[in-house]
């Protein structure tokens, strides 16, 4: 019993999967839909993919828009591990847009400590849109859901008021006059190391995001709490976690996370900002975080996929009939497909299953030998059937000692 | 002989665990079979694929003696098995009527009238007393598991299984079922019953099939085995139902109820003016019916629910106010009553439900940062101590346990602290024999240790077992304190009914 085989684990369905699963499917109704309209889907996908990854600028753009994808896409995720739903992306992302934006033109200091103001403005923003409904939901119960929709359109009109008073541009009523290129997050080497794309330095605030949330949630007492109350806010309650003020701290890192993504679209991706328009990032962001599972690095890769198709679709109708939609389609798909994961993890489970049995199988008649003359010399130590009248069923030999029968797949 | 059910040489695997290796069963036409089995010994797993949740990996099933496929709960429906669940499946709002004849309604026009006739007819044949146009809210545990017996019945099904059916029952409800099941044999049905509660196979059962981790131990004639043959055959080792503990040896005052008021739910007084003092090495129970405000006395002691007025102080400190980690830091420990609300995060992992109280402070976290290691390794020592097995160790999620190994978990996490104050609700509420044996020594351990224990059981003998003096709350109040040594359950049984004082006793 000494060599009991260790428990496999490569064959166990995992996240990575399942998105994977949601990701083929979604591109194969694509095809199909494709198809469906008269389009050549072969065609219709190069040219997509094409117009994502073609050449170093194309990936440039597409890790633009990857981005704010990533950023927004973590801001989701965040709130997710606390159990709340933050649809209000779009809100946080106007307001700390907002605020970066008027730092940008009225804050005027050496670069690296520029971008650090500018950054915490874009934070700070994002953090206190957030932070309302956070507080909402704990004192008052107001539904998160429905809170921070509200917040979105107190952002749509502030902006509305605001851009046009204070930042207007010298032609155009609907947009703020455009920052300087130094005083955004382009910047040269990057733009000339990506042939003039729109990629900024909001990638590198992306990606330490990404490792900064990930820390949080997997090796902080904090992310400890968050996750206790987002899964089981009664027992963490019981536990002596405080849940609202988790509830709160929740959605501010969750606001201050949009914030960010609404610095690298208004501040990098563009210089301006346009009045009238809600984001539609803050509602990808909810899809990029469901495709990555909530996990940090799944929303990272799962951004990196969105950007490419949002950034290929363009080129995808320029060259072919087929629509830009379909590239929406697919991603609805995706979605679809994702949420429905149940499914392909039975799937992958049943897989897993089938290996393991195959090789337990090979382990157990290999240890078959062993496991014998183990019985015997048990069967001798084994207490004397004294008692009760046992009719034993007719096919086992021996009671035996129970712990010496299941071992190989018996886990401690 | 006929056998209504005959499932031969079952095998069931799940990742990680064997669930049932090579079990059969075999139940007669008109007996009542138990089966026998610890937390987690496959006793679910088997009767899940009789009843078409699961599939068997390998084996055979006979219903009636024609070899059938089960493949879904209809399935089993159409063969006639039916199955009461441990947790009820009825809809809150509908009346009775309207919950037995859901999925059976019939036809586009619901015939309430005749469908409630034929509930009520059945009601008095099997003697349920169940009124088919209350509705289900209002009506009390016990006759909502009659519901789902009638639910059964309604379906003419003619092999029942009941799947643990007394865990939520009070002692009278008991009895009532163990009667009910009786009538129901008597009318040619056959049953299975799941349990691990031998006084209750004594009780009703012909036969009982006993299985151990996944395998199958025996079958044997429930009147001529003895409780005890079958506990040692259930757990693989002779199990002792009396506690063994010397006299108490009261300290210090460690938990001091000071005229305590807490209003429940319905926003009412559920506690009122209740005072209390537990005192280093000794173990209080509190006895009473369910619901007359246990609950609320603990929860207010605990920090979940606002004092009304009246004070709490846990080893000298005044807790009246304070939080709840602010409670548990002053000594209290807490086996909550209902594990899956308050007692886990069911998907997390278990090392991780281990700390859940802990985590904050060192050694398993400095500065905000967790230390993974010295958690795992005290997760790990936890679960071997106290036996919570589990697919993959301490990295299995806490909601992929048994019931029994959740509850295990929990008593764990709670002993392992080493509280100055334990409070410990139901804390073998659903464990087999030994692991109740196992629970109790350690209770008696940790009041031996110079701590206080404040017991809150519904089984009574589970307060006579470990009690140095029973505390008996009725309709929110204390009706006595009495010293277990002078007292008996006839007793303790009138205080709990609210007869005060020796002219009920005597």
């Amino acid at each position: 019993m000494s060599k009991k085989p260790k428990q496999k684990k490569e064959f166990k369905s995992n996240d990575f999967l399942i998105a994977l699963s949601a990701v083929v499917l979604g591109l194969i109704a694509g095809a199909v839909l494709m198809a469906a309209i008269g389009s050549n889907p072969f065609e219709g996908f190069l040219y997509l993919f094409r117009g994502g990854l073609m050449n170093i600028e194309r990936i440039g753009n597409t890790l633009a828009t990857a981005t704010t994808l990533m950023l927004v896409g973590l801001s989701v995720a965040f709130a997710f591990k606390t159990g709340l739903f933050n649809i209000g992306a779009s809100g946080q992302m106007l307001v700390g847009g907002l605020c970066a934006t008027l730092v940008a033109h009225h804050v005027f200091l050496p670069r690296p400590l520029y971008l650090v103001v500018l950054i915490l403005s874009a934070l700070l923003g994002g953090a206190l849109w957030g932070v309302i409904p956070g507080f909402l939901k704990a004192k008052f119960n107001v539904h998160e859901v429905v809170a921070t929709i509200m917040m979105n359109w107190i952002a749509y009109w502030s902006v509305y008021y605001f851009v046009p008073a204070y930042l207007k541009g010298p032609s155009l009523e609907t947009e703020s006059a455009s920052i300087a290129v130094t005083q955004s997050l382009r910047t040269e080497w990057l733009t000339k190391m990506f042939h003039g794309s729109y990629v900024n330095l909001g990638i590198f605030v992306a990606i330490v995001a990404v490792i900064i949330v990930k820390f949080i949630l997997d090796k902080t007492t904090l992310g400890f709490e968050l996750k206790a109350v987002g899964s089981n806010r009664f027992c963490a309650e019981y536990a002596g976690i405080k849940v609202n003020r988790n509830v709160v701290v929740s959605m501010m890192i969750a606001g201050g996370l949009a914030g960010l993504a609404g610095l690298t679209f208004y501040t990098g991706y563009a210089r301006n900002m346009q009045i009238g328009v809600m984001p539609s990032q803050g509602f990808d962001g909810i899809a990029v975080a469901l495709l990555g599972a909530s996990n940090p690095v799944g929303v990272l890769f799962s951004s990196l996929f969105f950007g490419m198709l949002q950034s290929g679709k363009g080129f995808m109708n320029a060259m072919t009939s087929v629509p830009p939609e379909i590239a929406d389609t697919i991603i609805a798909t995706i979605i679809y497909f994702t949420a429905t994961s149940v499914l392909f993890k039975k799937f992958w489970d049943g897989v897993a299953r089938k290996m393991t049995i195959r090789r337990e199988k090979e382990v157990a008649a290999q240890e078959a030998q062993d496991a014998k003359d183990a019985q015997t010399v048990a069967g001798r130590l084994a207490e004397p059937s004294s008692g009760p009248d046992v009719s034993l069923h007719p096919s086992r030999e021996s009671i035996g000692p129970v712990s010496g029968g299941t071992d190989g797949k018996e886990v401690k | 002989m006929s056998h209504v059910i005959e499932m031969l040489h079952i095998r069931k695997e799940f990742p990680g665990i064997v669930a049932n290796d090579d079990i059969s069963l075999q139940v007669e036409q008109g007996e009542i079979h138990a089966i026998l089995g610890e937390n987690g010994a496959g006793k679910s797993t088997l009767m899940s694929i009789l009843f078409g949740l699961y599939h068997a990996d390998e084996g055979i099933i006979k219903v009636k003696g024609k070899e059938v496929k089960i493949s879904s709960p209809n399935d089993a429906t159409e063969l006639g098995i039916g199955m009461v669940h441990q947790h009820f499946q009825l809809v809150h709002n509908f009346t009775v009527t309207e919950n037995i004849i859901l999925g059976k309604e019939g036809g586009f026009f619901l015939d309430r009238r005749n469908a409630s006739k034929k509930i009520k007819a059945l009601s008095e044949k099997y003697g349920l007393s169940i009124d088919p146009d209350m509705v289900i809210e209002d009506i009390s545990v016990g006759m909502q598991q009659r519901v789902e017996i009638l639910k059964m019945l309604y379906r003419d099904a003619d092999i029942l299984i009941f799947d643990e059916p007394t865990a939520v029952l009070t002692p009278q409800e008991i009895d009532e079922l163990m009667q009910i099941m009786r009538n129901l044999v008597a009318e040619g049905k056959s049953i299975i019953l799941i349990t691990h509660k031998l006084d209750e196979i004594k009780a009703v059962a012909d036969r009982c099939t006993i299985i151990r981790r996944g395998k199958m131990i025996g079958v044997v004639d429930v009147a001529t085995t003895s409780q005890a043959q079958m506990a040692a055959m259930m757990v693989g080792r002779p199990v002792s139902f009396k506690v063994e503990k010397k006299t108490a040896q009261p300290g210090r005052v460690i938990l001091d109820v000071h005229h305590l008021n807490v209003m429940n739910s319905k926003k009412v007084l559920g506690v009122k003016d209740f005072s209390l003092t537990v005192r280093a090495g000794e173990i209080v129970g509190i006895a009473g019916v369910d619901g007359n405000g246990q609950s609320e006395l603990v929860e207010a002691i605990t920090g979940l629910r606002p004092i009304e007025s009246g004070a709490v102080s846990v080893a000298g400190t005044d807790v009246t106010h304070a939080s709840i980690r602010a409670r548990n830091e002053a000594g209290i420990g807490h086996i909550p009553e209902d594990r899956q609300k308050r007692g886990l995060v069911l998907n997390e992992t278990v090392a991780a439900n281990m700390v859940i109280k802990d985590y904050y402070h060192a050694p398993f976290s400095r500065h905000g940062l967790l230390k993974e290691d010295v958690i795992e390794t005290y997760a790990k020592d936890v679960v071997k101590q106290f036996d919570v097995r589990s697919g993959e160790g301490i990295f299995s999620l806490a909601g992929k346990l048994s019931g029994g190994n959740q509850q295990k978990a929990i008593v764990g996490r709670e002993m392992v602290a080493d509280p100055q104050l334990l409070i410990a609700v139901q804390p073998t509420r659903g464990l087999d024999v030994g692991a109740i044996e196992y629970i109790h020594k350690q209770l008696v351990l940790h009041r031996d240790k110079g701590h206080a224990v404040l017991l809150v059981s519904f089984e009574l003998d589970e307060i006579f077992n470990l009690s140095d003096r029973i505390a008996v709350m009725n309709n929110g109040e204390l009706v006595d304190v009495v010293k277990t040594s002078e007292t008996d359950e006839h007793e303790v049984g009138l205080l709990m009914a609210g007869v005060k004082g020796k002219e009920g006793a005597k």
